[in-house]
């Protein structure tokens, strides 16, 4: 900052002003040049441009250039939630030798224009109120220095299926310690149960058995069983955690640095009747993978052999709301492969697949064709018009659908075995969720932060997520998110410290008249004591046990505690630009 | 029989949210492209227990016209008693608007999980449509709390 800056009212400072087009995802609602224009004429505000995307490389680059040459001192970008790009722009500030808490994110694409789609004019005077009241957040920003603290060289893994196994292999390599936290009394989730599988055709204990060798070769890895995580406390980077294991009296207690949930998921159970469940021959997706994989040579059934089956693909997935809306991505592989491995053993075998689209992408797609070649019938329905299940006089099934190719014709058509292609649901984890104050997306899945920014990340800061408890994924795609989260816990605990955000509490001791009980009692982290200065009792903060909650700042009766980053000055000047008439 | 004018006045709302619990779920309204009135801005503040009384009472000054507060509750991961102690500056606000003569229906809370979407957008709009029935902010203190 220059020495012509009002220390108090921060008048003189370099801002500059960013607004970003987000594609059209911003400018399509928000008139992004007249936010310019309005900010162009705000005081301390040298630079007010727009950008395409202002995540991109060459943008970022151009930024750092505008910042040393216009000798900015605050930065403010308006683009999307900081939740995404608070750390980029900060990045960018850093690059440019601008203190990086002199820079601001405005959120005018979820908090403004995707909010308000159906109101453009609307939008754009709230950009503008919301871009303003960040430059005087900016204007009074003071510089700061990350805090730094110690970080423990060890993650929880909590769930041993494939994801976690792979994960606590990964991060014993990279030189952490791990502790395995399974629920069930062995190791091996959903795919130990599962018989060959794509494309190897090794079976999913084979590949489960083979993970737990591994796991048995690295001493750094502790393995918890028939364990829950009851309790967590203590900060980022030096989690305490309690976990009840059975048969024991005595929590363990482990001190970890990061946790990595890797809970899985549970099957769709269809309801008696969805689809004729509940009549003999009318199995789940699992039931018949099974009866598949329990088996050899021609498939029989209840003691009659099995001459043609029927598939109804997407039960229980892609419904219309309330029901389950998303696809789980393994299931139309998972059926294609089963199919190619029963008619490997019987010729004869008549098998009709009816699907609304068969999604066997990537590498899946050579099963695809291979099962058509052998003779599977594949039938499209449209959306709207399920089949229907129904047993017939002989005691055979009878499937109804109409087929799409054929004009939308309706086929009725004789089955030994009708199997329900099920999905995945999530795993209801309650007590686990609260624990770990986890957010749950609305398909009741763990959330990421992003999908593919920060895709193992969540908004608990050093506790990421891996495998099927965040969204349906197949074996391999679990595997590389177990491996996400290995990268994500490397960069995190590696170092050794962390940097952490300084906006902490602080005493203005010319302010404080050293009262001191009521902060004193008001902070449950005993952050706050009392100190001599000059002869004179005065409140401190201790930055490093302070957690930024800004519990103490509405109970000093004096006003002399801040919360840096939320000044009582950055909060009224805000509110103040806020209030302003949106187009003066 | 009162006859309903139409002024075309959109009442202007200041929400509070919090970074980690109430935001997120603000931000997941917008994701999904709920719409709500536009006059609606959000401020961002670690924890509902950190806002000031006074800070309320100086948005109504500066002529906003309502103000609503997402707090966090048992959601909080840094403070117990968050719903507790959000509640006393909602208190102590209301006594600030007391004596300023604004209508305590100008102010509310509610906590907001990080996925409340659906809640946020449905505040947003009943708050809104309580804010037009009572017309446009006047701090100025009525005459009776004047002579007193």
């Amino acid at each position: 900052m220059s020495e012509q800056v009002d220390a108090g009212t921060g008048e003189g400072r370099r801002i500059g002003v960013f607004i970003c087009h987000c594609g059209g995802n911003i400018s399509d609602y928000v008139d992004v040049a007249k936010v310019r224009d309005a900010l162009k004429d705000e005081p301390d505000v040298v630079v007010s441009e727009t950008e395409l995307f202002a995540c991109s490389d060459g943008t970022q680059k151009e930024m750092v250039q505008a910042i040393k040459d216009k000798k900015l001192d605050g930065l403010v970008v308006a683009s999307c939630s900081p939740k995404l790009h608070q750390i980029t722009f900060q990045g960018v500030s850093k690059r440019a030798d601008l203190n990086p808490y002199s820079y601001t994110q405005v959120n005018v694409r979820e908090q403004c224009s995707w909010a308000h789609t159906d109101d453009h004019e609307g939008a754009t005077e709230k950009a503008i109120g919301l871009v303003r009241a960040g430059v005087a957040k900016t204007r009074l920003s003071r510089p700061l220095e990350p805090l730094v603290v110690k970080t423990l060289p060890k993650t929880m893994v909590v769930g041993g299926g494939v994801a976690g196994l792979r994960a606590a292999i990964g991060l014993a390599d990279i030189g952490l310690g791990v502790v395995i936290v399974e629920r069930a009394s062995t190791l091996g989730g959903w795919v130990a149960e599962l018989g060959p599988m794509f494309p190897n055709e090794h079976s999913g204990r084979e590949q489960i058995d083979f993970l737990i060798e591994e796991v048995a070769k690295r001493p750094s890895i502790t393995i918890l069983t028939d364990a829950e995580l009851v309790s967590k406390s203590g900060s980022f980077g030096n989690y305490i955690t309690e976990v009840r294991v059975k048969g024991q009296d005595q929590m363990v207690t482990a001190e970890v640095g990061t946790i990595v949930v890797a809970t899985g998921f549970d099957t769709y159970q269809p309801e008696v009747g969805e689809f004729g469940y509940g009549i003999e021959g009318v199995l789940t997706l699992p039931e018949f993978t099974k009866l598949v994989d329990g088996s050899k040579g021609p498939l029989i059934y209840k003691d009659k052999p099995v001459r043609t089956i029927a598939y109804v693909y997407c039960v229980g997935n892609r419904q219309p709301a309330p029901g389950n809306e998303y696809c789980s991505k393994f299931c139309c592989a998972a059926t294609v492969h089963a199919s190619l491995k029963i008619a490997a053993r019987d010729s004869e075998l008549r098998q009709y697949h009816l699907h609304r689209d068969i999604r066997t992408y990537g590498k899946f797609e050579l099963m695809y064709s291979e099962s058509r070649e052998r003779g599977s019938v594949y039938m499209k329905f449209p959306d709207e018009t399920p089949p229907s299940v129904a047993k017939m006089a002989d005691g055979r099934l009878a499937v109804t659908v109409v087929d799409t190719q054929t004009g939308n014709e309706e086929l009725t058509l004789p089955a030994d075995l009708v199997v329900l292609v099920t999905g995945m649901v999530p795993r209801k984890n309650q007590d686990l969720t609260s624990v770990l104050k986890l957010p749950v997306g609305v398909d009741g899945f763990y959330n990421e932060i992003h999908p593919k920014l920060r895709p193992v990340e969540t908004v608990v800061a050093g506790v990421m997520i891996a495998g099927a408890c965040q969204s349906p994924k197949t074996l391999s795609e679990s595997v590389a998110s177990g491996l996400a989260a290995v990268t994500q816990s490397a960069g995190i605990l590696l170092k050794g410290f962390a940097e952490l955000d300084p906006l902490v509490a602080t005493v203005d001791t010319e302010a404080c008249t050293g009262c001191t009980d009521k902060c004193l009692a008001s902070c449950p982290y005993d952050a706050i004591t009392t100190v001599d200065t000059d002869g004179r009792k005065v409140a401190e903060i201790s930055a490093a046990v302070c957690k930024g909650c800004g519990g103490c700042v509405p109970i000093c009766p004096e006003n002399a505690i801040d919360l840096l980053g939320y000044t009582d000055a950055q909060m009224r000047a805000s509110i103040d630009s806020l209030a302003k008439e949106p187009v003066s | 029989m009162t006859t309903i004018v139409e002024t075309g006045f959109k009442p202007r709302i200041l929400v509070f949210s919090t970074n980690n619990i109430s935001d997120p779920g603000i931000d997941l309204a917008g994701s999904r492209h709920m719409h709500y009135p536009a006059q609606v801005s959000t401020m961002s503040v670690p924890c509902s227990s950190g806002l000031k009384p006074g800070w309320i009472l100086h948005a109504f000054e500066q002529g906003l016209d309502g103000v609503f507060i997402g707090s966090d509750g048992d959601e909080c991961a840094l403070l117990d008693d968050c719903g507790k102690r959000t509640g006393s500056i909602i208190a102590q606000a209301q006594e600030l608007m007391k004596a300023k003569g604004i209508e305590p229906q100008r102010l509310k809370m509610a906590a907001l999980c990080s996925v409340c979407a659906e809640p946020f957008v449905g505040y947003m709009r009943e708050f809104s449509a309580t804010l037009t029935k009572l017309g446009p902010i006047s701090t100025a203190a009525p005459a009776a709390a004047v002579a007193s």
